[in-house]
């Protein structure tokens, strides 16, 4: 087999597993998007423009809580800013492709494929052909997250309306932060950045958001550097 | 939302902007100690904020009775992610309470 092409199939057998997990997720957020207000055309292109799932619930959540755009965009770039430690970490990695290549798989930098791909360099090292492996794997999760997405849009249009599918964002959100309260400094940082946010809940242009959560860092990163 | 498509833009291309940034800049620059630490915790501040008002201010005001049924169902997804770490299981659990919920007290 040509080598370029096992090298893809290998990355999409990698990520295999890790699309069991992000197709149910791409499926609530269709739902919930549609839930939020956006439009179907809205929804599916922030799945192919941002796509970055927990940045598109976190949008989703505050285009339905009427925030407005330059917030949600500041919002989405503080999600988002850990793809900057992916991109520092497989720079050295895809150093020597053409450019091309470089603004193609960057833009399939998500956490997912960053997950499987890092496994691959790091267990198998630089070789010719292992920037197919990662496009196999970043393409892989790209077409499932735009069918998953493009098939909650449709769902939401099946399941009665009375259903309470905007409370799927918070769900989510407690699901990925319960688990990562492993130790003092997150959990003070998570109890921090929730208290002010209530606190601070009244500020204007929802900017109560962007305060709690830079206590809450700042709050984390001071005790982790007490210790 | 009329700007809802500006948003998508420029979310966007920020979000690219960072995936590209040090594959761009490799050998030019690198990420200080103490940056690289706040990020750990970048995750649970701003999902924290985003989920202390949806629970306990469901409808703009803080709401600590009984009948906030978010607040009750949100306990119960809390629960479930702390002792099963699961994500789906998570959400279903704090759905279906909700729902249950609503359905015995018909709102």
């Amino acid at each position: 087999m040509n080598p370029k092409l096992k090298s893809f199939l290998a990355g999409v057998r990698a990520e295999s597993p890790l699309l069991v997990g992000v197709f149910p997720f791409g499926l609530i957020y269709g739902a919930l998007a549609l839930a939020a207000g956006l439009s179907a055309a809205a929804a599916q292109m922030m799945s192919s423009i941002v796509f970055a799932g927990s940045s598109q619930f976190v949008a989703a959540q505050l285009i339905h809580d009427d925030a407005p755009g330059l917030v949600i965009v500041l919002t989405i770039a503080v999600v988002n800013l850990r793809h900057m430690l992916y991109s520092a970490s497989v720079a050295p990695y895809i150093e020597h492709l053409p450019q091309r290549w470089k603004i193609l798989l960057a833009y399939l930098l998500t956490d997912e494929a960053y997950a499987a791909t890092i496994i691959h360099y790091e267990e198998e090292g630089f070789t010719p052909t292992s920037h197919w492996f990662f496009l196999g794997a970043g393409l892989s999760l790209w077409t499932t997250w735009q069918v998953s997405s493009a098939l909650g849009i449709f769902l939401r249009k099946v399941i009665p309306s009375s259903w309470p599918l905007d409370f799927a964002a918070p769900l989510t959100f407690i699901a990925l932060v319960v688990p990562v309260c492993r130790d003092k400094p997150v959990v003070a940082s998570a109890l921090s950045a929730g208290l002010v946010a209530l606190l601070a809940f009244n500020l204007p242009f929802k900017l109560g958001l962007i305060l709690a959560a830079l206590v809450g860092i700042v709050i984390g990163t001071y005790l982790e550097n007490r210790k | 939302m009329n700007n809802i498509w500006l948003v998508i833009l420029l979310g966007g291309a920020l979000t690219f902007g960072m995936r590209m940034s040090f594959i761009y800049l490799f050998g030019r620059f690198e990420i200080p100690a103490l940056v690289k630490q706040a990020l750990r915790f970048v995750p649970p501040a701003v999902l924290s904020a985003i989920i202390a008002p949806a629970l306990f201010m469901p409808n703009n005001t803080l709401d600590l009775s009984w009948s906030n049924y978010r607040l009750m169902a949100g306990f119960v997804a809390i629960l479930v992610a702390w002792r099963t770490k699961n994500t789906l299981l998570t959400i279903v659990a704090g759905m279906i309470a909700l729902l249950i919920l609503q359905f015995i007290f018909l709102k």
